[in-house]
């Protein structure tokens, strides 16, 4: 469902972080992307929802070429594709429930179902009873979690997170890692970038690895590969 | 658009307006100035024009017919002038009914000029547009048979120009102004969208169109605009209303006359509403702009 085609990536900066990437992402897939701090997995990342975009080469997510994408079509792409920021990207304003509700507003849901929707995940990532707090009233992991939820609150296709266990304890950590499980297993394609060494190597997945912007290792149930 | 979505952009911007209170009350008060500027300056631009108006309508050209013409020359003069091009309309005036137009204006003590009347028979002509005047007077003093003509020669011309100067100053100013007040407008609202990119980028990234982020924010700046012209309005109103209620009865009777206070107000009040509406739909979309290309 995700292909990319000879990515190549050079940033307005002069900054090469992929070199020419292939790689092939079937639906339903659980795929780690690991790699050093700087090799280009946020960038590989940002590309799948058209937050960057390649200097040369093609992708195709859902059967939808991004190069032809137009401007106006990217929003319906990024409908299909759940993200979970590295920072939350959390409304400070709004209080949990507000934030989860805003991603179906956005796409124009009918109000019931918005309820409806909202309670389903909070129930899921187990927040329901902190629906009505503001973000700066939760832990770090409880973001995180409400951050997941709202990635999945419209049922993509494909839910993609930049190192979500970036900055949890290990206990949140695999708390995090059950909900992406549970995710996983109602036919989500899963795709996390990580550093988290533990998680790959116990949770055992496809391991992609980036260094250099050049993907250097492929393996189904691999390991993490690098030290801690 | 749902109307759902639709009701959600209106709290949305009014929300807005709340939150960021300070910066609504610059904006707002921005706005204002220069609406009120923009109010008191057409108010004065359009009854200028109608003092033009008065005056070029009034511009007649006075041709004294010599008076060794017959009654046939007369006839045959005025269907020469009549035959002019530019001229609009030649009205004939016998130099009897000269003489009882002063005797009315002047007095009964004028009635022994009747004895031997030493007026002359006279021509009065207009010219299609009333800034040809000279010319056409120049074509009828060429004619055989005219003792003389007369017309507000030079006042007239420097009345002209004077006017249709103060009215390309005008519009130069108000441009200006409306300038002004966009750029202002979208500086403010820029600081507002600055302090909420983050909310735009987030929104973006979840999948919203770019006309769902547009749209609340160009409402708040039509609600700036429409606050902004409150005060304009009112005061405007305020201010033609008592300049009419004192001029309007010394000028009773004078050639020149003040626009009407309605609808002439009505009017007045609609521009500076829809220009507010304007510039604070205008600078926001401006302002707005470059946070959508996430
Ligand atoms: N917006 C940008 N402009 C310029 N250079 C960038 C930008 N984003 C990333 N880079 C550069 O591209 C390279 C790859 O960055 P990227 O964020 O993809 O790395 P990463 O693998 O995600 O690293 P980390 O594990 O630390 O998150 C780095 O050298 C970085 O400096
Ligand atoms: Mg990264």
């Amino acid at each position: 469902m995700i292909q990319f085609e000879n990515i190549y990536k050079k940033y307005p900066n002069g900054i090469v972080a992929l070199n020419g990437v292939n790689i092939e992402i079937k639906q339903g897939e659980f795929v780690y992307v690991v790699g050093p701090s700087g090799a280009g997995k946020s960038t590989f990342i940002k590309m799948i929802y058209r937050e960057e975009q390649p200097t040369d080469g093609k992708i195709t997510v859902n059967g939808l070429s991004l190069g032809k994408l137009k401007r106006k079509r990217v929003p319906y792409l990024r409908r299909q594709i759940g993200v979970v920021f590295q920072d939350f990207k959390l409304l400070p304003r709004l209080t949990v429930y507000e934030n989860i509700a805003f991603a179906l507003e956005v796409i124009e849901e009918s109000p019931a179902a918005i309820r409806q929707r909202v309670m389903d995940v909070l129930d899921l990532v187990g927040l329901r009873h902190k629906a009505k707090m503001l973000p700066a009233e939760l832990s770090g992991g409880e973001q995180q979690r409400v951050a997941i939820a709202r990635s999945i609150v419209n049922v993509p296709k494909v839910v993609i997170a930049d190192e979500p266990t970036g900055n949890l304890d290990p206990e949140t950590s695999w708390d995090i890692m059950n909900l992406f499980e549970q995710i996983n297993a109602r036919g989500t394609t899963i795709i996390m970038a990580t550093h988290n060494k533990e998680v790959v190597n116990t949770i055992r997945h496809r391991v992609i690895a980036i260094e250099d912007g050049l993907i250097v290792r492929d393996a189904a149930g691999g390991d993490y590969g690098y030290e801690a | 658009m749902k109307p759902r979505t639709t009701a959600r952009h209106f709290r949305e911007s009014f929300k807005s307006l709340g939150r960021n209170a300070w910066m609504t009350f610059a904006s707002v008060s921005a706005v204002t100035v220069t609406l009120l500027l923009v109010g008191v300056f057409v108010l004065i631009m359009m009854n200028l024009n109608k003092v033009a108006d008065d005056l070029e309508r009034d511009v007649e050209i006075k041709v004294f017919v010599s008076l060794t013409a017959d009654e046939a020359a007369t006839e045959s003069l005025e269907t020469a002038i009549n035959g002019m091009p530019g001229v609009l309309s030649v009205d004939f005036s016998t130099k009897e009914e000269e003489l009882q137009d002063l005797i009315t204006d002047y007095g009964d003590e004028l009635s022994l000029y009747k004895q031997s009347n030493p007026l002359y028979d006279v021509f009065y002509v207009k010219a299609e547009n009333p800034q040809q005047t000279a010319s056409v007077a120049k074509g009828i003093a060429a004619l055989e048979g005219i003792e003389d003509v007369k017309y507000g020669e030079g006042k007239i011309e420097k009345l002209f120009s004077f006017l249709n100067l103060s009215r390309n100053v005008g519009l130069v100013l108000i441009l200006a102004l409306l300038f002004t007040a966009m750029f202002l407008i979208s500086n403010t609202i820029r600081i507002t969208i600055v302090a909420r990119r983050h909310e735009i980028e987030i929104m973006k990234l979840v999948g919203a169109t770019n006309w769902f982020v547009r749209i609340p924010f160009i409402l708040e700046g039509m609600w700036l605009g429409v606050l902004g012209a409150i005060i304009p309005i009112a005061l405007v109103t305020m201010l033609y209303y008592n300049v009419t209620e004192y001029a309007q009865p010394r000028l009773n009777d004078e050639l020149i006359q003040l626009l009407d206070f309605t609808p002439f107000i009505y009017q007045v009040n609609g521009l500076i509403l829809l220009m507010g509406v304007f510039i604070g739909v205008w600078g926001s979309f401006m302002s707005i702009r470059k946070f959508l290309k996430v």
